[in-house]
């Protein structure tokens, strides 16, 4: 599904001896044709010079790491930081942003966000969302169940993998069953392309109304979750709520589009695809091989503190680093021959939920569901294929968290 | 090998315990990491390494005993 131009010799040397000095802007057009790799300039980056210095949008001259090492060693330092009104956008010139809202840890540094991190991470240790496997097993068999009623072809986007991580925020925040339809309705409308940006906006402050709302009834009766526990902290309303909204943003597109692009990287795979089938012990492993290999959130942002001296180059105090977990995942000095989707391989040290103290506060969550859903979803239907030729499935360009908008699939009915 | 934890430091991602149950846990409150077994079995050195290296924090060092497949 990769087809780098071939570089001519004398290209080659020229790459080597003269590293580029003008800086680049930050690469976003996928190779035509290959709906899992990144764009070529990324790899080319890599090679060259894995901590290059790019232009911003709104004239910031700044940095694009490209390489493993140089983006985990970013991500560990806390020199640099996640503060959002420090950073340079590195994709469109939105002027400068304001601190991050009350509640968003991702954009505020220690202690401030070591406050929030000590509070939250205690409700996503492995152990506790290992105990949510078998709410996950229930809810991805009644999803299956109704996909097989109405038979194929279904949009898995809408029928599979946008309810099971919508379903299980629900658990984790203590949304009562009754309210579960209308808070689907509303994470629908804003996770859907097609729904023009009155209704989105409209979805989304009813979703801030119903969380304010929520964490209000938890603080008159608070009960067994997320949100009835941290009524007990020291945490304001606002701050509580803030901290559903995050969870809400943070945790659904991303793990939907892990499950909906990881099933179209499987079914553009075959052997993987049957592998994964005759051998459901692969599921862990195959998890974080889809991680590395699609790498769905990118890329991460962070600004120096201080000047800092890194990979030979001096980054000075102000300046915006752009990380592209995308390429460091895909870089072969890390993982061998990292264009392909191998299963079988040892993926760990992936940057897919980041690194560093901001490392994804839900990825156990996440993994659980991955982990349940996709080879739930082969053993239920063995014949599961796409409807459409896989050129015409609308790939989420342009957006925050990459995937596909819909994927239409099918199967044989017995 | 022997391995220290900084409790400090732990963000509770679940990596050690995640990679080394045997060696590492994460207390059922706060979420941050509990060593179970500071000098390992042979059988978990290789996790014990492995779970240093991904902890996002920084919060376990391995002292003496250099990384790598154990025989
Ligand atoms: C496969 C699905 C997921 C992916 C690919 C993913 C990816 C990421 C990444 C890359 C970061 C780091 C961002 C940065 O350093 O700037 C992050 C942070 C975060 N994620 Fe996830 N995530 C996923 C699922 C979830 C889920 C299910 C939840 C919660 C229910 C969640 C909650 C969070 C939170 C709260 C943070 C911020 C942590 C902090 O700033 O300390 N994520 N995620
Ligand atoms: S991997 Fe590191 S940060 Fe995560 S729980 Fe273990 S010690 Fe803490």
């Amino acid at each position: 599904m990769h087809h780098e131009p071939q570089a001519t010799s004398s290209e080659t040397a020229a790459r080597e001896t003269a590293p580029p000095t003008e800086p680049v802007t930050l690469p976003t057009t996928r190779p035509t044709g290959c709906p899992f790799d990144p764009p070529a300039e990324l790899a080319q980056l890599r090679e060259r010079q894995p901590l290059s210095r790019m232009t911003y949008p709104d004239g910031h001259i700044g940095w694009l790491a490209t390489g493993h090492s140089v983006v985990r060693a970013v991500l560990a330092d806390p020199r640099f930081s996640s503060r959002q009104e420090l950073m340079h956008h590195p994709l469109a010139d939105i002027g400068e942003l304001p601190p991050a809202t009350v509640g968003d840890m991702t954009g505020i540094d220690a202690p401030e966000h070591t406050r929030y991190r000590r509070l939250l991470m205690g409700k996503f240790t492995v152990r506790r969302m290992r105990e949510l496997t078998e709410r996950v097993e229930q809810i991805t068999a009644e999803h299956l169940d109704a996909m097989e009623r109405q038979g194929g072809p279904v949009d898995l986007v809408e029928a599979y993998a946008q309810p099971i991580p919508a379903l299980m925020i629900c658990e984790l925040l203590g949304v009562p069953y009754a309210d579960r339809e209308i808070f689907q309705r509303h994470t629908t409308t804003l996770l859907t392309q097609s729904t023009d940006q009155e209704a989105q906006y409209a979805a989304l402050t009813a979703l801030q109304e119903y969380l304010h709302a929520l964490v209000l009834a938890k603080r008159a009766e608070p009960t067994d979750d997320l949100l009835g526990d941290l009524t007990t902290s020291d945490l304001t309303d606002e701050e509580l709520t803030g901290i559903g909204g995050l969870l809400l943003a943070a945790g659904l597109d991303t793990t939907a589009n892990m499950l909906a692009h990881g099933t179209f990287a499987l079914l553009s795979n075959p052997d993987q695809l049957a592998a994964l089938r005759s051998d459901p012990d692969l599921a862990d492993q195959a998890v974080e091989e889809l991680m590395r290999y699609l790498t769905v959130a990118d890329p991460a942002v962070r600004s120096a503190l201080e000047d800092i001296e890194l990979d030979g180059r001096l980054i000075k105090a102000g300046e915006t680093v752009t990380l592209s977990m995308q390429a460091a995942n895909r870089d072969p000095q890390k993982f061998p021959d990292p264009d392909t989707l191998d299963l079988r391989r040892k993926a760990t040290g992936h940057l897919g939920f980041g690194h560093g103290i901001h490392q994804c506060l839900g990825q156990q969550l996440a993994r659980v569901e991955m982990r349940v859903a996709l080879p739930a979803l082969l053993t239920r239907f063995p014949t599961l294929r796409l409807a459409v030729p896989a050129e015409e499935v609308p790939l989420r360009t342009g957006m925050n968290i990459y995937g596909v908008h819909r994927l239409p699939v099918t199967w044989d009915k017995e | 090998m022997e391995l220290t934890i900084d409790r400090d430091r732990c963000v509770g991602a679940g990596m050690c315990a995640l990679t080394a149950p045997g060696v590492f846990d994460q207390d059922p409150d706060d979420g941050r990491v509990l060593l179970l077994d500071a000098e390992p079995q042979p059988g978990q050195v290789a996790a014990a390494h492995e779970a240093a290296g991904l902890c996002p924090a920084g919060a376990i060092t391995v002292i003496g005993d250099p990384p790598g497949p154990r025989p």
